[in-house]
């Protein structure tokens, strides 16, 4: 009678009609896999043949169809002109490609990218390159708030400053700030690595479930669960090569950053797993 | 790549977790103990890539992109589930199993960059998951 109870709690709960994310797929490698380098379907393309578009008279749409349709004839590297602050451009680009935008770029600017290389010589709006999963993107001035929002994965780069949420929910990848940044950055973080050289705002790294943050100026606050950590010898290798890569430098040296990690007391999402096993079994 | 039998009773989970770990006196936690499952996030994700031993298909990847790291693949380590050596999916929200009979070797560094050349092959092959999800549902 009690497993009876058992099973239509389950049942209630929804645990027999929700598979949960992150299981088994029984997917396996095959050791056999042909050596493709892109994608099915990428465009094929060669970093010397070059494009160029005015996006001066265009809608955002438009031009992001024509990046595609430039990357269909074959051209590696575009040059997007007077982009205007416009927003959403150069998003979902799924393929290896050079992009400059010689200006700034509005909200949610290459965002969803996987791959290609993004020099931006203006400014950017609100969450540039959010959920990116690959790639690189430097800008060269300033951008707004929730900088590489949810990035899964490549290297962000502000040279400037950036507003606050920097990093909000990052699973993956590194973002780097050449300025400062503002309140609340690295907010529930859960991997990846964010490096402010300069200061950083009120409760850096609140509720971080994991991953790194890097400060070399001054931190106002941290979060709930953000902890100090000291400099490894492993930090202080990755870091310099990194920041050797984009032509940056920590304002006292990398070994007197301020490392910060999570107090992992906030972790209570993996608790639930026992019971719903308990439950169904 | 090279394939030879396994030896029976070896476990994988035994023999590479010691090394995958920093700052932790035990593989496994009491709180993963009690759950049953290792907790992949407790990956040592600063390890610092021996670039090194970047296998020729991964410098070929790399110099395609043209990227001067591993950029993404940095995050990509060598894991397990249900005791057999596999590797996480960000694009399926799963992980790969690496066959039996792959010999894994023994450096952590060396199974990492394993990992990162199975995974980029996986993806970029037409047997990937997302490869029939974008025939099915592809808006260009």
């Amino acid at each position: 009678m009690e497993e009876l109870n058992k099973e239509q709690k389950s049942y209630q709960m929804g645990m027999h009609t929700e598979q949960l994310a992150g299981r088994t797929q029984q997917v396996f490698f095959s050791p056999e896999e042909a050596e493709n380098l892109l994608y099915p379907g990428a465009f094929d393309v060669d970093f010397d043949k070059r494009g160029e578009l005015d996006a001066a008279d265009l809608e955002p749409v438009a031009v992001n169809l024509k990046i595609r349709e430039l990357m269909g004839e074959g051209c590696g590297t575009i040059e997007v002109h007077n982009p205007g602050a416009k927003h959403s451009l150069g998003v979902g680009i799924l393929n290896r490609l050079w992009l400059h935008f010689e200006g700034s770029l509005g909200y949610f600017g290459c965002g969803l990218i996987d791959g290609p290389n993004v020099r931006i010589k203006g400014r950017v709006g609100w969450s540039c390159a959010e959920n990116m999963l690959a790639g690189t993107v430097v800008i060269e001035k300033n951008a707004g708030s929730c900088f590489g929002a949810a990035i899964r994965g490549g290297d962000l780069i502000c040279k400037g400053d950036v507003g606050a949420r920097t990093g909000i929910e990052m699973k993956g990848g590194t973002i780097i700030v050449g300025g400062r940044t503002g309140v609340f950055s690295g907010f529930m973080m859960q991997r990846g690595r964010l490096v402010v050289l300069g200061d950083a705002g009120p409760n850096l790294g609140d509720s971080m479930y994991d991953g790194i943050v890097y400060v070399g100026g001054k931190i106002a606050s941290l979060g709930t669960d953000a902890i100090p950590a000291e400099m490894t010898e492993l930090d202080i290798a990755w870091l310099s090569r990194k920041l050797k890569m984009y032509g940056l430098e920590a304002p006292d040296g990398v070994k007197n950053m301020h490392k910060i990690v999570a107090g992992k007391k906030l972790w209570n999402y993996d608790n639930l797993e026992p019971m719903e096993k308990k439950i169904v079994l | 790549m090279s394939k030879k039998s396994k030896a029976e009773g070896k476990s994988p989970r035994r023999a590479s977790a010691d090394d995958r770990y920093q700052g932790s006196d035990s593989a496994e936690t009491e709180h993963e103990k009690w759950i049953g499952r290792h907790i992949g996030y407790r990956y040592d994700v600063n390890l610092v890539p021996d670039y090194g031993r970047l296998t020729p298909f991964l410098k070929k990847y790399i110099e395609m992109m043209g990227w001067e790291d591993l950029n993404w693949l940095e995050d990509i380590h060598m894991g397990y589930e249900e005791d057999r050596f596999a590797v996480f999916d960000r694009n399926i929200n799963g992980w790969v199993t690496v066959p039996e009979d792959v010999e894994l070797p023994d450096d952590p560094q060396e199974r990492d960059m394993l990992a990162r050349d199975l995974l980029v092959r996986f993806q970029m092959s037409g047997h990937h998951p997302l490869a029939e999800l974008k025939k099915a549902h592809r808006k260009f």
